[in-house]
């Protein structure tokens, strides 16, 4: 087929581009589907069950059939709509879901054995033998299904998201919305106008003569005065998908797709837009009138076909006719008479059709039936009962139109059927703050698109105190389409209302005869509605018949709710660009820059990296470090970076009330100068975070928490101040980002630090074990101390403003070098607290009790604190397991986290648990693995062999009960 | 009528003429010995328990809308029994077990489908706490691997392995995990009932429970009074209003969770993986679509849909994991309402109300419970006795101090 | 959605995280006879409305106020926010909460 005349593709600008490895050539303006066309190419794809040949069926993204996969290698993407992709220099498609050549599908076998494959069939069948379900049946069904195909590569380009901010927001820049973004950015309003297509002017590219004057002119200048509005942004191949809370709108820009590659742009922008008010001006989407073999190349919609004849220059056959119930179908036959196109006739089910030109009209006819191997040939029309058949290469079926009211339903709104309008519809504010306009609110002649457009743009900013005035619009048609219901044409061959999922009007009556009546039943047991369309050209067809069946009417039927997005939305570009590396923030703590120079390994801890150890020359294996920096440190010194823990400033006169109703033990005790451990429980009563608590001054505290719960119990502070306790005089501020802290552990830490601080005593009288202290360090810098241990050594942590953090540990470690100070990372951090049978995250895992961890007494009694009450409940004082240690009997064992702990002997199933190993770690100290784990009755099982069952691994270990303490039991050390 | 291969072949060659209604629409009658409220997967499972293997008769269900139009109808159809504490993993196990010979049972092919489900990990604690979780599997006698991260890019070589944020170092994984055809098991269970005699009432919503003295007499309805001489309600979401109408405050909140699908793709993902570093996990439908989601909203909600933060939040992670699915298209998203409990369990139990029975607290996860919840609740209401694997799930546990709390995150439902 | 706080204006809900209902305020005495039985309902029953429902938000990446925000759980419509260090106050001195 040559080009029509006309048309507002740029002739001057061939594009080159290939379909199923065959090249081909089109205009700038064409879509893939469109160029196609001008090429001669009806067949396109291939049905979903079946394997029919498929061929376009509209001009629009609510395409059924045309899909494709589209570019090639990382950039394949399936199932793109050829109607919507954007022509481009070297375009690379290929059809899809086919075995063999497009032309000859091996799997159109399907359709001699159709019978078989009725509505629900594979409900009632692959049962026997039952392993040939997961062996046989699916894995064949599962090759069958789908469409596209991923490359399973990871995705080349780049994608971004965004804010935007707007007094109104118009969706769809068709007459009702061009329209109404003029009305309202003519007032300076903050305006967005954001349309799907590359081309604004919706319906109004697709007509003839909408307008009293050529209507590209009147969108010329319309375009031409939105350049001069700073007000307005004008947003092209922007799709509104979503609707949600508030005012707000997800949009997804397609930014580089009609180029053959984003080059530096990204591919697209995803957009959430928040909108004081907007207008739905969405238009309709066309609905076809089953026949059957209705599926067949070349039947496609009537105003699909005038579109692509106006605005595409093409036709899709020299010879078409027309299958209409409304005058719509006429306009068609009239477009394309006009650009010579022969019209074979036009059938019009409506008895009293009118004869609106030099084309044959039968009146009260119906199509009947259709022939054509890969495409249309013929088409059987009956006309009181007598039957003929027609040559035609293309069928425009004109069943009435939809309004696209998709978004409004968002919000669960149901739309309701208009019997006038022959046409579901949705109300203004089933979406709060949006309005609807022009064919999507049922008002589709082109004059009432216009003016209701700039109604709804009037009324929207009258809501929110901007007065706008109606423009002067151009004259436009406004003719009524005098449709006469037709829901399909009765008949017993097949039928297709959906086409991308192959149901056909057979498998309603199917669904209607075994009682899956209900609109939902019937959308889930056919599966219509459910493919890549959402039911847009099929759902409300299908409803209707469902009605007719039922002897309801369409609004008792009732519709299934549309769900967002409007048409489908990469995964890509809803990341938003924030993924492999980039998924998530990195925290880095104020010594990493240091540490980096010193060869660290880094680890993840939720969102910080930290030093996780520091391999040394020759160290193969990251236990040859672990082990050297413990021993280092438990002989001499080691310096490890905890800036990670939480540390919330607590501050007021009342600060040490509210920790005292915040910490299961006292704080308000607490003397000036001196540090407490505190532990934390949740107000059901488990055990939630143990930290330190500093007084530093009678107004003064500062706590830590653990590194997984800083924000966590910040907030839960926060909650108690403002929520529980607003009485109180005390201020909070988190800080953990504010100070560097360091722990400097081991018999050698004091002389170490003894280097650093200015003139202070922190001899063991002057500044005893848990002292605290304001003080200032290398000449000057601030900087608090705190005599605390989580190792068992002599220990320190010394915190400084984190911009000094770098310098101080380069310092630390200079000054020590003598003292054999060594740094340490996470790593050896875990041995050395389970060494010293300290609680991490392992045993405080929000599961555990204060009694559990063996610290009941420190829950006071005497006062009520968060969790008091409820960690008294029958329950969980009836846990008896406990904290305790665990080493191999046979030293050269291996000791597991999550291994069970079973009594030697006893059957290992759920019922004879007795806990698990929550930590473990070889300890160098000791010289084998220890772990530590709750334990039934474990205070009192010191000595006792039990076994600690990892079947998961193929491990059975014996292992020893022993104190936590594996390390200085009494606690000598930390008071040197 | 039976199904089989045979029925279709002889239905196909014969114009499907013979074809029955797969369940009636009977009215109501006045009086019933059990009515299970809520006409769900589980009041569904219940009913058919309760008829066909405790062989009660002069069954109801109520439902207020269509058969199956709870969260049976709208998940993302994940079956598993990888569950760490003793109140649960017995039950889930069992409810696997169910599965296994599900299809068989009530001849229907709910495509139960064993391709494994495989648990990312990404940091030592979390391979510390799958090794605790495996081994409780293994324990209760279900299957379970720690795979090591070369064993996961065996499986699944198209993993974010060069590139993440959060590392995977392994995965904790179940063979005979898998997904159901969420609507298949709802029509299943419901076709089984109704073939036992069980009256399935749709657009029947209860109204209020007639209790005298303590004791329950029967349920008001949009459809008239019906006298009962138990009730069991099963209405997940809607647990708080309906129990409301019996006088009680239940430890649950009402909160929106999405669920997502793609476009059909071919096959690409063969099992279920679930990320650890982020929300989001995903399977490949026998249809093609990629169905995955996240995490809850994480604000009381009873609007069936949620907000674009979680919408991007999962796709996020979904990226983030596996970035050769990006250019799948999103095709639907869509939100149900969850019974969050406050321990992140349910509640199989009876209630202070003498012959009013509760079934609810699923949270995100009562689809792979149908099974066994049909079972226990069944068994729950013809012997007056927990079932051995459901003993845990008591109302009292709270206010005892027993709590079955999986995440360890206390009694703040969005958390679970 | 968005979160009418009380000093910042209309702030995205993205900003805070949410806690659940507003009788959290109502924190029972530990010390009386009858608190065992109180915190247990106080800390996890619920009435979880179909409706209008008062419920706790942290601006928990802005200012860090509690909100309470009064909002319904079937439309999403939001009626309401307050600072709930003020709801609290105002409670102390007997008013509702």
């Amino acid at each position: 087929m040559t080009r029509l005349s006309g048309g507002l593709i740029d002739r001057n600008r061939s594009l080159n581009f290939t379909f199923d490895g065959k090249s081909y050539t089109g205009h700038a303006g064409d879509t893939l589907a469109s160029a196609l066309l001008a090429n001669d190419v009806r067949l396109m794809g291939r049905g979903f069950k079946y394997h029919r040949p498929r061929g376009v069926f509209t001009a629009g993204s609510e395409e059924p059939n045309a899909l494709v996969e589209l570019r090639a290698g990382n950039r394949q993407e399936p199932n793109t709509r050829a109607t919507v992709a954007e022509l481009f220099e070297g375009l690379d498609a290929r059809s899809q879901n086919h075995v063999g050549s497009l032309g000859f599908d091996l799997l159109a076998v399907n359709d001699l054995m159709s019978p078989f494959f009725a509505a629900g069939f594979y409900y009632k069948t692959f049962m026997w033998p039952k392993a040939f379900w997961e062996k046989l049946y699916e894995p064949m069904i599962r090759r069958a299904a789908g469409l596209g195909s991923l490359s399973m590569q990871a995705d080349p380009d780049s994608y971004d998201a965004g804010f935007l901010h707007c007094d109104l927001l118009v969706i769809g820049g068709g007459a009702a919305g061009l329209a109404a973004a003029l009305t309202a950015a003519r007032t300076g309003a903050r305006v967005i106008l954001a349309d799907e297509d590359f081309r604004l002017g919706g319906r109004l590219l697709a007509e003839s003569a909408p307008l009293d004057r050529p209507a590209a002119e009147w969108i010329a200048e319309v375009e031409a005065e939105f350049a001069s509005l700073p007000n307005l942004r004008v947003m092209r191949r922007t799709t509104v998908w979503g609707a949600f809370d508030h005012g707000i709108y997800g949009a997804v820009e397609r930014v580089s797709d009609h180029l053959p590659t984003p080059g530096k742009r990204v591919r697209q922008s995803l957009w959430r837009i928040t909108a004081k008010r907007a207008i739905l001006a969405a238009g309709a989407t066309e609905r076809h009138i089953p026949f059957a073999n209705n599926d067949r190349p070349g039947v496609m919609m009537a105003g699909a076909m005038r579109a692509y004849a106006n605005r595409w220059a093409v036709s899709p056959a020299k010879r078409v006719a027309i299958f209409t119930n409304n005058d719509d179908g006429h306009r068609t036959a009239a477009d394309l008479a006009a650009k010579g196109v022969e019209i074979a006739a036009v059938v019009d089910s409506r008895p009293d059709a009118p004869a609106r030109g030099s084309y044959r009209t039968i009146a009260g006819g119906m199509v009947t039936d259709s022939k054509g191997r890969l495409g249309l040939a013929k088409v059987e029309v009956t006309q009181n009962g007598r039957a003929e058949w027609i040559d035609c290469g293309a069928l425009g079926v004109s069943g009435g139109w939809n309004p696209n009211l998709h978004i409004a339903s968002h919000h669960r709104g149901r739309p309701v059927w208009n019997e006038a309008a022959q046409a579901f519809l949705a109300e203004d504010g089933n979406v709060a703050g949006l309005s609807i306009a022009g064919a999507a609110a049922g008002k589709g002649s082109t004059a009432q698109a216009l003016a209701s457009g700039a109604q709804a743009a009037v009324a929207a900013l009258a809501d929110i105190g901007i007065s706008a005035h109606l423009p002067d619009l151009p004259r436009a048609e406004d003719e009524a389409l005098n449709l006469k219901p037709l829901w399909h044409v009765p008949g017993k061959g097949r039928a297709w209302v959906d086409f991308q999922n192959d149901v056909t009007v057979k498998d309603v009556k199917l669904a209607y005869v075994e009682n899956l009546r209900p609109v939902e039943h019937l959308k889930r047991w056919t599966t219509l509605g459910m493919a890549t369309d959402q039911g847009k050209t099929s759902n409300v067809t299908a409803i209707a018949v469902m009605a007719e069946l039922t002897g309801q009417s369409i609004n008792q039927t009732g519709t299934t709710i549309f769900r967002p997005p409007y048409t489908p939305v990469s995964m890509s570009v809803l990341g938003g660009g924030d993924t492999g590396a980039h998924f998530r923030p990195r925290r880095l703590t104020p010594t990493h820059e240091w540490a980096k120079s010193q060869g660290a390994v880094f680890v993840e801890v939720g969102q910080w990296m930290r030093a996780q150890y520091f391999p040394r020359k020759g160290e193969t294996e990251w236990r040859q470090t672990v082990d050297r920096e413990v021993l280092a440190t438990r002989a001499g010194v080691g310096i490890c970076d905890v800036t990670t823990l939480g540390k919330v400033d607590v501050q007021g006169a009342d600060a040490g009330e509210f920790l005292d109703r915040v910490y299961a033990n006292a704080m308000k005790s607490l003397k000036v100068g001196m540090v407490r451990y505190g532990l934390m429980l949740r107000e059901d009563g488990f055990a939630w975070d143990d930290g330190t608590c500093a007084r530093l001054a009678e107004d003064q505290y500062v706590v830590t928490t653990t590194t997984a719960n800083a924000g966590t119990i910040y907030k839960h502070m926060e909650f108690c101040r403002q929520c529980l306790w607003p009485e109180l005089d005390v201020q909070l501020i988190s800080t953990t980002d504010a100070w560097a802290q360091m722990s400097v552990a081991g018999p050698h830490a004091r002389k170490l630090l003894e280097r650093v601080v200015d003139g202070f005593d922190i001899s063991n009288e002057g500044f005893p074990f848990m002292a605290c202290a304001n003080l200032t360090v290398c000449g000057g810098l601030r900087a608090r101390l705190f005599r605390i241990s989580f190792s068992g050594e002599l220990a320190y942590e010394i915190a400084v403003p984190a911009r000094y953090g770098n310098a101080l540990m380069a310092r630390m470690l200079q000054v020590g070098a003598d003292l054999g100070a060594t740094p340490y990372g996470t790593e050896t951090l875990g041995v050395l607290r389970i060494e010293k049978g300290h609680a991490a995250g392992n045993e405080l895992n929000g599961q555990t009790t204060a009694q559990m961890l063996g610290m009941g007494k420190m829950v006071s009694t005497k006062k009520d604190s968060i969790g008091a009450v409820l960690s008294r409940r029958e329950g969980m004082v009836a846990d008896r397991r406990v904290l305790v240690g665990f080493q191999p009997v046979n030293a050269a064992d291996p000791v597991m986290a999550g291994a069970h702990l079973f009594a030697e002997g006893a059957a290992q199933d759920t019922a004879n648990d007795q806990g698990w190993i929550t930590s473990a770690c070889y300890s160098p100290h000791v010289g084998s693995a220890i772990g530590l784990g709750y334990l039934v009755n474990g205070d009192s099982r010191k000595g006792e062999v039990v076994v600690a069952a990892n079947p998961l691994q193929g491990q059975s270990v014996r292992v020893r009960v022993v104190s936590a303490h594996f390390v200085d039991p009494e606690g000598g050390r930390v008071r040197d | 009528m039976r199904y089989s291969g045979f029925r279709v072949i002889k239905e196909a060659l014969t114009g499907h003429k013979g074809w029955k209604p797969i369940w009636r629409n009977p009215d109501p009658q006045p009086a019933y010995d059990y009515i299970i409220v809520g006409g769900g997967g589980h009041g569904l499972a219940t009913a058919y328990y309760l008829a066909n293997t405790f062989k009660k008769a002069r069954i109801a269900v109520l439902e207020k809308s269509w058969l199956g139009s709870g969260n049976i109808g709208r998940n993302t159809t994940i079956i598993r029994s990888n569950y760490m504490l003793p109140g649960n993993e017995p039950f889930y196990e069992f409810s696997m077990k169910l599965w296994e010979n599900l299809e068989q049972e009530f001849n229907f092919n709910a495509m139960v489908s064993q391709r494994g489900i495989l648990n990312l990990c990404h940091t030592d604690a979390q391979r510390d706490a799958f090794r605790r979780r495996g081994n409780a599997m293994i324990f209760a006698g279900a299957d379970a691997e720690l795979l090591d991260r070369e064993g996961v890019r065996a499986m699944y070589p198209w993993l974010n392995f060069d590139n993440a944020r959060f590392p995977i170092k392994g995965g904790l994984l179940q063979r005979r995990a898998g997904t159901a055809r969420h609507d298949g098991v709802a029509w299943g269970y419901a076709r089984g009932a109704d073939r036992a005699g069980v009256d399935l009432i749709q657009n029947c919503e209860v109204t209020g429970f007639r209790i005298e003295g303590g004791k329950l007499r029967g349920v008001e309805t949009s459809r008239g009074y019906i006298a009962a001489n138990k009730v069991g309600v099963a209405v997940a979401g809607s647990s708080g209003r309906v129990m409301a109408q019996a006088g009680m405050r239940l430890p649950i909140e009402s909160h929106v969770l999405q669920a997502f699908v793609s476009e059909g793709l071919k096959p690409t993902i063969d099992g279920v993986i679930t990320f650890g570093a982020g929300h989001f996990y995903v399977s490949q439908s026998d249809k093609g679509g990629l169905v995955f989601g996240g995490d809850i909203d994480g604000y009381n909600s009873y609007a069936q849909r949620g907000n674009m933060a979680v919408i991007e939040d999962v796709a996020q992670g979904g990226m983030a994991l596996m970035p050769a699915i990006g250019r799948a298209r999103l095709l639907r998203v869509w939100g149900g309402i969850m019974d969050m409990s406050m321990d992140g369990s349910p509640i199989i139990d009876k209630t202070p109300v003498e012959g009013l029975y509760l079934n609810a607290g699923w949270c995100y996860g009562g689809f792979k419970a149908t099974p066994a919840s049909g079972y226990t609740f069944a068994h729950l209401l013809a012997t007056d006795t927990p079932h051995d694997t459901a003993k845990a799930y008591r109302l009292d546990r709270f206010e005892r101090g027993y709590p079955i709390d999986e995440k360890g995150m206390g009694a703040t439902p969005n958390l679970h | 959605m968005l979160i009418p706080h009380p000093l910042l204006g209309l702030r995205d809900s993205e900003e805070f995280s949410y806690l659940g209902d507003a009788t959290l305020l109502e924190r029972p005495d530990g010390m009386a006879a009858d608190a065992p039985q109180r915190f247990y309902e106080y800390q996890h029953l619920r009435d979880n409305p179909a409706g209008v429902h008062r419920e706790l938000w942290f601006h928990e990446q802005g200012d860090r106020s509690w909100l309470v925000v009064t909002r319904n759980t079937v439309t999403h419509e939001i009626l309401g926010a307050e600072l709930a260090r003020d709801v609290k106050l105002a409670m102390a001195k007997g008013g509702a909460a």
